[in-house]
């Protein structure tokens, strides 16, 4: 991957955060602590500012470095979550990696952010969009379908009772919500896909 | 300091901070300790950064336990601890146990002198099974 399109994917993946700021705090005041939006803000906010930074680095140093300032800036347990799987990424992922390369990085990386949040598919996490978005890149469908796949995957947790963080303290009243960090999950991927999809 | 050090890390500065008074006045100053919590911005929350400074404080060279309150925190310290990397790693640990009983306990223990799995060991006996 060229240094200009890792920027220009971090610069868009925080547009589209903090544009949608808002509507991951109100899902997060739903059933969490409410503090979703606001610390994914500030956290790719920071990564924005420092795109170029990232962007001169070979992909791995640089996924690494993006992952730690997230858990630097982020706050909340969203900082480690979403952390872990860049900094997992990073150790796992070539400096130009073909689809299965990519793809056992992203198995890699998820595992970590699975033994982060003591927590596995299914109990309404950012690890139910995660887990269909691996399927689907091992499948090799199209930037245009594992966005929709994404979205699919974030939309069947409203369903689900939460059974990791502070939503499940709610127990069944966590049911008909949709889970915040699978919302900014699907946001992230589809961003990145119609980047890289618009390469292709 | 040759005790083992004691971090508390909780969602409330307060808390927080209340908890490290307890133990202060309960246990006095045998034990290296330190604290931290809120998210840095005025709300309720953990940050890594914050717990890093708080584990650096409380150093010592016979390993720091850390006791938190809800979920978030204990992921924070978890990459905490990792982001502080080997070796200092290995003598750090994150305990499972209520935070104002498990820090008055752990820094009770800690004071005479106790290794850091006993002193985690005396922590963890008041986590309900």
């Amino acid at each position: 991957m060229r240094a200009l399109d890792l920027s220009r994917l971090i610069t868009a993946a925080a547009d589209t955060i903090v544009d949608h700021a808002e509507e991951l705090t109100a899902l997060d005041q739903a059933i969490g602590d409410g503090d979703h939006g606001l610390n994914m803000k500030r956290g790719f906010e920071a990564l924005r500012s420092d795109a170029n930074v990232f962007a001169a680095k070979p992909l791995p140093d640089a996924l690494k470095a993006i992952g730690t300032k997230l858990v630097m800036t982020v706050g909340g347990a969203s900082g480690p979550l979403f952390g872990t799987l860049f900094i997992a990424l990073g150790k796992e992922i070539s400096a130009d990696p073909d689809n299965a390369n990519l793809t056992a990085a992203f198995g890699k990386a998820i595992e970590a952010v699975a033994a982060r949040g003591k927590s596995q598919v299914g109990q309404k996490t950012m690890l139910d969009v995660l887990q269909p978005v691996r399927d689907a890149l091992a499948g090799e469908k199209t930037a245009a379908e594992i966005a929709d796949i994404a979205d699919a995957a974030a939309k069947a947790t409203v369903p689900m009772k939460a059974l990791r963080g502070r939503a499940s303290f709610l127990g069944d009243r966590s049911i008909g919500h949709m889970d915040a960090g699978a919302r900014s999950t699907a946001l992230l991927v589809r961003t990145l896909a119609q980047i890289i999809g618009d390469k292709a | 300091m040759s005790n083992v050090g004691i971090v508390i890390v909780s969602h409330s500065p307060l808390v927080a901070e209340g908890t490290a008074d307890m133990v202060r006045q309960m246990v006095g100053d045998e034990v290296p300790l330190a604290w931290c919590g809120g998210n840095g911005h005025g709300g309720l929350g953990t940050n890594v950064e914050a717990i890093m400074g708080a584990i650096e404080r409380a150093w010592s060279d016979a390993g720091v336990a850390i006791l938190v309150d809800l979920g978030g925190a204990e992921t924070n310290s978890e990459m905490a601890v990792e982001m502080i990397g080997e070796p200092r790693a290995q003598k750090i640990i994150v305990c499972n146990a209520p935070i104002v009983e498990g820090a008055v306990m752990a820094a009770t223990e800690a004071s005479g002198g106790a290794s850091l799995k006993e002193v985690v060991a005396t922590a963890h006996e008041l986590s309900p099974s």
